[in-house]
């Protein structure tokens, strides 16, 4: 079992492509989730929403499909699209670890959408992948700079006071 | 699978609420969530039936503070009880940090404990994990209720390892905060142990 770990430079790499692509596809949201339900980042407006929330359910969404695939003999389905009256969301899976999910409106289209999230699938993914080689660097070497090294057991028993 | 972020410099947990159907999962969570205090909690989000019976999972996201300039989040699921959502349960394993079987005390519920029990160490072996590995609590639920079992018989029908188990009447809240405490301690340790 590997942690998800994330750094600031890492961090800021992920953040400007999802920027990026909210610009490109005209989108009302991008946000990319692990596939455990946590919110790695967003980009967009996320006033009025609860990311939490919704991170949770989208990864719940994708771990359903991807049951359903199983059961039905595919390996998944890396593209989920949900069509609302107002808002839809294309969700798709990214280097078979995160998912990365799109809330557009009229003012886009399912085209230009697929076809951003296509070339922005292909950055995150170096990124990913550059991030997991220093993840396991860093846990091999430089152990002194984990949260955890200098935390006590009295720290964490201050947490549950 | 625990997430921890540099940036935002955030550590956030997966905890799984395990046990038959109708043992008082869901009603765990939602006494958490009546006790904490709005900074600290998100919004309680159950998919359940129009009977109430949870259909895939219940989430609540809580804030427990910080630590060394990290903040602590612990995001708690439950799993569906009902022995024919044997799928979704699997899937809400995925990436667990730490898991609390609520076992249901009354006498006619043994079976179906040892049944869950039995199912989550399926599941998650299925997931690649190893119960006896996992920071694990048990929880004795519905202590209140007259025709329970006595502890001794439950540790030595569902706790042979003997891990931290706690009595508890999670519809008045008894015992739950300590569930809750102890699995997150569990976790952090555990976290602390591998870096």
């Amino acid at each position: 079992m590997s942690d998800f770990v994330m750094y600031e430079e890492e961090f800021r790499r992920v953040d400007e492509e999802l920027r990026r692509l909210y610009q490109l596809a005209n989108a009302k949201l991008v946000f990319l989730v692990d596939k455990n339900g946590q919110l790695i980042a967003s980009a967009g407006d996320t006033h009025n929403i609860d990311t939490t929330a919704l991170a949770s359910l989208t990864a719940g969404n994708i771990a359903a499909t991807g049951g359903i695939a199983k059961l039905l003999g595919q390996k998944e389905f890396s593209i989920l699209f949900h069509e609302g009256d107002r808002d839809n969301i294309h969700i798709s899976i990214v280097a078979n670890k995160v998912i990365l999910a799109v809330l557009f409106d009229q003012r886009s289209s399912l085209g230009i959408v697929r076809l951003r999230v296509k070339k922005s699938t292909g950055a995150l993914t170096r990124i990913l992948h550059e991030m997991d080689k220093k993840a396991l660097g860093e846990k091999r070497g430089r152990a002194e700079l984990s949260p955890f090294a200098e935390i006590t057991d009295e720290d964490i028993d201050q947490l549950f006071k | 699978m625990s997430f921890i972020n540099y940036s935002s410099r955030e550590i956030n947990c997966k905890i799984v609420y395990y046990g038959p159907g109708l043992c008082g999962k869901t009603t765990n969570l939602q006494f958490i969530y009546k006790k904490t205090s709005p900074q600290q909690k998100g919004k309680l989000i159950s998919l359940a039936t129009e009977t109430e019976r949870t259909l895939f999972f219940d989430f609540l996201p809580i804030a427990l503070g910080d630590m060394r300039g990290f903040k602590v989040r612990f995001h708690l699921y439950t799993v569906p009880g009902q022995v024919f959502y044997a799928a979704s349960r699997k899937l809400i394993l995925k990436g667990v940090d730490g898991v609390v079987f609520v076992a249901d005390s009354q006498i006619e519920r043994t079976d179906a404990n040892i049944e869950s029990l039995e199912d989550l160490r399926i599941n998650l072996a299925d997931q690649g994990y190893e119960l006896e590995r996992l920071p694990f609590t048990m929880q004795y639920n519905k202590r209140d209720l007259p025709n329970v079992v006595p502890v001794a018989e439950l540790d030595s029908l569902l706790n042979p390892d003997k891990v931290p188990a706690f009595e508890c009447v999670a519809t008045s809240g008894r015992g739950v905060f300590e569930t809750l405490k102890n699995i997150g301690k569990q976790v952090l340790m555990e976290l602390k142990k591998h870096y």
